[in-house]
């Protein structure tokens, strides 16, 4: 009984239940919140930059540990994106860079 | 095709029609290749760290968030223990507070046009897609709330249906590397960050998350500098606002 506990209770498929049931706690939260008071400006302010700031803590230390190729990839697909704002031109031009880094034999 | 040509009668009445889903889903017609593209790489991304297909494909229909189920594939474990399963459920968290915001937003229109507790159900499919559709809809004096849910579901089938064919293709590839498919997701979160930044807003915000991050990478192990870079970088956000 607690083997079953111990092994089979943790895996993709709890992980994929759990992260459903933390995104639709989300998905109701603001509704919920808003029929009773309104946000405050910090809160407010704190949780529009949170995607941006997820993102740039995310990719940053990622670059700082990746090969040249990662670095060449992630330059082409912002330069692009810079340019054009297109998400797939963006992504395509990412995956060159970096491909063209690789069949040069660098890391 | 027109993008959003037919402007809501402001005269019509709050409610719920078939013909406001309809037009909900012709709104977001124009996102469809996005969703196509992003749910092809969350497809691949699994198959990359060995989930089975129907494993895939419950996660797009159960999770129905991209950013965020790219984000837990990057974290994925080989071997499962509470804490990794624990960090894995907090960025997911995390990467999904920005839905608060948008569920805030919408609440008069939805309030106003479902049956009272409807909307509990409705905001199952509430993504950054649909949201959008709802809030320009609502703005140009739309109160038809169907509008919002045929977006949401229409996108919540292509999104899960698009999930298949990534995962095949992303098993088929025996190099993954070769093709740069392990770089499919750092370019996609680089994609992503272009198009968030704002000058005002981020310039001090972005610096912090960025710095923070490093530094907790450089002392701990796993994937926490994700969490608290970004928490650092949201607390800044909101301590800065008043400095724009």
């Amino acid at each position: 009984m607690t083997d079953w506990l111990d092994q089979g209770l943790i895996g993709p498929i709890s992980a994929i239940i759990a992260m459903a049931a933390a995104t639709y706690f989300i998905r109701v939260l603001g509704y919920w919140i808003m029929g009773r008071e309104p946000l405050t400006p910090f809160v407010r302010a704190a949780l529009e930059a949170l995607p941006g700031a997820i993102v740039v803590a995310t990719i940053v230390p990622l670059v700082v540990r990746g090969g040249i190729s990662a670095w060449v990839g992630m330059a082409c697909a912002a330069g692009t994106m810079i340019l054009v704002r297109r998400d797939v031109v963006g992504l395509a031009a990412g995956l060159g860079g970096a491909i063209l880094v690789r069949a040069l034999g660098l890391p | 095709m027109p993008t959003s040509s037919t402007s809501p009668s402001p005269s019509a009445p709050a409610g719920f029609s078939l013909a406001g889903m309809v037009e909900g889903v012709r709104l977001s017609l124009p996102m469809v290749p996005g969703i196509l593209m992003a749910a092809g790489a969350v497809g691949a991304a699994s198959a990359e760290k060995g989930l089975s297909l129907g494993e895939a494909t419950l996660m797009s229909f159960l999770v129905y968030a991209g950013a965020s189920q790219l984000l837990a594939l990057q974290l994925w474990p080989s071997t499962w223990t509470w804490p990794a399963l624990a960090a894995l459920v907090l960025v997911v968290f995390a990467v999904n507070l920005r839905l608060v915001l948008m569920g805030a937003a919408l609440q008069p229109y939805l309030a106003r046009g479902m049956p009272r507790g409807t909307p509990y159900l409705a905001l199952v499919t509430l993504t950054d897609a649909n949201f959008v559709i709802g809030s320009r809809y609502s703005a140009d004096g739309g109160r038809d709330t169907g509008v919002f849910l045929g977006a949401g579901l229409f996108m919540w089938l292509i999104w899960v249906v698009a999930t298949v064919p990534g995962h095949v293709l992303g098993y088929m590839l025996t190099d993954p590397r070769r093709f740069g498919l392990d770089l499919v997701m750092p370019l996609l979160f680089t994609i992503m960050a272009v198009g968030l930044f704002r000058l005002k807003r981020d310039r001090l915000v972005w610096p912090v998350a960025a710095g923070v991050a490093v530094v907790t990478a450089q002392l701990v192990s796993g994937y926490w500098f994700i969490i608290v870079g970004a928490v650092a970088g949201s607390v800044a956000a909101g301590l800065f606002r008043r400095h724009d």
